[in-house]
């Protein structure tokens, strides 16, 4: 098995997941993007754990699915009150907070 | 005249000469108790100023007295009473020198200015501020003392400030009439300006010398650079000029005439306007290592009392003519202060006698004012002889005080300062006798114009007779103006010649010299032609002022002061007010502001970048991280 790999994977899900919250105006599938470049990182973390042979990278881990759990927690009550408010989800309509 | 290198040693003080400065408490505590005691203080509160005054004549006449039992250079004694503070290696303290020249002052202001208190008992008495009146003046006989005692400059220019300021408000006491108000203000900028030459005097002690005491001063003058001592003498002249209305800065002595005339008499001719000839024979041993600002002094002397007599010769106004001549007098005063040696006597012979005739006389116009229900022009005067007899007979002494009756007190100061100037520089005794001709000339104006001749009295006019309570001052004063010259001339050099220095004393030689008889030739050419233009019967004098001869409008408006300060100095300093303002709001406001709106322009543009679009601020968060990563690669490349 090649670590190598799985940092490549690891890169294009990042990638993805950048291009998901640039280009996607859905708050919902921004959101997931996000998820996506989390876990890309988790999936770096461990990957990087594997090669040098430490914890330290699987720890790290498991910090960011605890962050990651409570980001959801707020970002999702967010865009609930956000669509009750306004009827939409797309962040391009919530632009308030500007000028 | 050869002068002595003068290092006078002060003793230190013992009994009476302790108390000295409750001479000058006294009359403060009195200043303030009259202030703060309000109305329960009216009807009996001015008997307590005229006994602080009295206290302190009592005080200085026993401290006189216990001077003249002592030998000549025991005399001069230092009461130190604190240090008033210390910074670096300078000391300031407060202490006061009593010795032969602040012993015969303190004599003449609390010796007049307790005549004078009294007198103003009566004319102060139907005005509802008298016991105000008395406080300032109790305040003004305590800063004069306070002026005349230190024993250093810095305690001096205390006592010097508090009689510029008992001045303004005296000027200024009849606050309701604008013309007073402005008077007391003039006097007090006009002196601001005198005093700037004794704050850089002071300054230039405390660089030169390292002290500000006199006998220090004195005795370490001679080391200190001979262009240092010109400057401190041209200072010290500057002040002097501020106070004792000498050219250029006379211009507020005739308009100080606004004040009550006990003020004009006691402060603007008897004391006030003397403290500048006392700085400078206080500071002689400073002259006496510079010859250009002593000419300095004897030529401001000289133009000043051929100005005020020109003044003098022309005003309508009694107490006007009085102004001019006092500076006039004093004109005679710095010339004799600016000459040095013997003359430096001369200079207090004459302030004192000064003192008594001129003080005599103002009382004598205020008196003449009470009478004429406060009108002062001499043009509806005329015949009072009759009517007022005392004050016609006071006033006559001094008249014949003034313009030098061989006998009377004037006399013999005035020819010893013409006997010194003549010795000193022909052409300045001219002028000087030249004065004493036009003193006379404008003196017999007033006599004519005021007591003799026929009467021109504005209808509903009833003089009458002042009360016993301004007729005695006037009589006691009358007296010294007879035989103030008498009891002084034959000790007044040698008394002050061990504090002074000089060798030699000016012998007085009536009817001997030159200068004697051409002097006594002129003041009868003066009062012949007084006599002559306002005093023959066939003469009448108009009511109205006529119009008159250049010389004589000039003369009539103080010779333009007024108009040539407003050109060189009021109007070019409001101009560079006006600049400054402008500059200020063209040039340093116009920089800040133009750097606000810089800053709101350019935070205008920049906050176009809070689009509120989420996706712009991740596209820029993931443009600033690329950057980011890509400047790190590059660094581990390189």
């Amino acid at each position: 098995m090649n670590v190598e790999n799985y940092i490549y994977l690891a890169t294009l899900l990042f990638a993805l997941g950048t291009a998901g919250v640039l280009l996607r105006r859905n708050a919902l599938v921004v959101f997931m993007s996000v998820e996506l470049m989390l876990n890309a990182a988790n999936l770096a973390f461990v990957a990087f754990a594997e090669l040098h042979g430490q914890l330290d990278g699987q720890m790290a881990s498991f910090f960011v699915m605890v962050v990651a759990a409570a980001e959801v927690v707020v970002g999702l009550a967010i865009i609930v009150t956000i669509y009750r408010t306004r009827r939409s989800t797309s962040v391009d309509e919530a632009n308030l907070l500007k000028f | 005249m050869t002068l002595l290198e003068t290092s006078v040693r002060l003793l230190p003080a013992v009994g009476m000469f302790t108390w000295a400065w409750t001479m000058i408490a006294v009359p403060l505590a009195v200043a303030a108790f009259l202030l703060l005691a309000g109305k329960v203080a009216d009807r009996w509160g001015h008997f307590v100023a005229v006994g602080a005054v009295v206290y302190s004549f009592s005080i200085a006449a026993c401290l006189f007295a216990e001077m003249v039992g002592m030998a000549p250079d025991h005399r001069a004694v230092d009461a130190p009473l604190y240090t008033w503070f210390k910074v670096g290696v300078w000391e300031f303290p407060v202490g006061f020198q009593i010795d032969q020249l602040s012993i015969l002052f303190a004599l003449l202001i609390t010796g007049v200015g307790s005549l004078i208190h009294v007198y103003s008992i009566g004319y102060m008495a139907h005005d509802e501020r008298r016991r105000r009146f008395f406080a300032y003046l109790n305040l003004f006989v305590a800063a004069m003392l306070t002026l005349v005692l230190a024993d250093n400059y810095l305690l001096l220019f205390v006592g010097w400030e508090g009689v510029g300021l008992a001045s303004y408000l005296l000027i200024g006491f009849w606050q309701h009439k604008p013309s007073a108000a402005a008077a007391g203000n003039k006097a007090f900028i006009m002196n601001r300006v005198g005093d700037l030459g004794m704050i850089f005097a002071i300054g230039s002690f405390l660089a030169q010398v390292g002290t500000v005491r006199f006998d220090a001063v004195n005795s370490m003058i001679g080391a200190v650079d001979s262009g240092w001592a010109t400057a401190i003498g041209l200072f010290l002249l500057l002040a002097a000029c501020g106070k004792s209305a000498q050219f250029p800065l006379q211009g507020w002595l005739l308009d100080a005439m606004e004040g009550p005339t006990p003020v004009s008499a006691l402060i603007h001719a008897a004391t006030m306007v003397t403290a500048g000839v006392y700085l400078i024979v206080r500071s002689h041993a400073v002259y006496e290592h510079t010859p250009f600002a002593s000419m300095a002094v004897v030529i401001i002397g000289t133009v000043t009392l051929l100005l005020g007599a020109w003044i003098g010769s022309s005003k309508d106004d009694i107490k006007k003519v009085l102004a001019g001549s006092t500076m006039s007098q004093i004109g005679y005063m710095i010339l004799a202060a600016g000459i040095g040696g013997p003359a430096l006597a001369l200079a207090i012979f004459h302030l004192l006698t000064h003192g008594f005739f001129k003080a005599n006389m103002f009382l004598g116009a205020g008196s003449v004012m009470h009478a004429m229900d406060d009108d002062v022009n001499m043009r509806h005067y005329g015949a009072l002889r009759k009517e007022l007899p005392i004050t016609h007979a006071t006033f006559l002494m001094g008249y014949m005080a003034i313009i030098g009756v061989p006998g009377w007190a004037g006399y013999f100061s005035k020819d010893l300062i013409i006997d010194a100037a003549v010795e000193f520089r022909w052409f300045i005794g001219a002028l000087a006798i030249a004065g004493a001709g036009i003193t006379a000339f404008y003196m017999t104006r007033l006599m004519f114009m005021t007591w003799w001749g026929k009467a021109r009295w504005r209808p509903g006019v009833h003089p009458h007779e002042s009360p016993k309570v301004m007729t005695w001052p006037l009589v006691i004063l009358a007296f010294f103006s007879v035989v103030g010259g008498m009891l002084m001339f034959w000790w007044i050099q040698t008394w002050l010649q061990p504090l002074l220095g000089y060798h030699e004393t000016m012998p007085f030689e009536p009817f001997t010299s030159l200068p004697g008889w051409a002097t006594l030739a002129v003041v009868v050419l003066g009062v012949v032609l007084g006599w002559y233009t306002f005093g023959r019967p066939e003469v009448t004098i108009p009511i109205e002022a006529p119009k008159a001869n250049a010389f004589v409008t000039m003369g009539r408006n103080d010779a333009y002061a007024d108009a040539i300060m407003d050109v060189a100095v009021v109007q070019p300093y409001a101009a560079l007010g006006r600049g400054i303002v402008g500059a200020d709001a063209h040039l340093v406001d116009a920089g800040f502001m133009g750097m606000g709106t810089l800053l709101q322009g350019v935070s205008e543009s920049l906050r176009k970048l809070q689009t509120g679009y989420v996706r712009t601020y991740a596209l820029t968060m993931t443009a600033g991280v690329l950057l980011v990563g890509l400047v790190m690669i590059l660094s581990r490349m390189g």
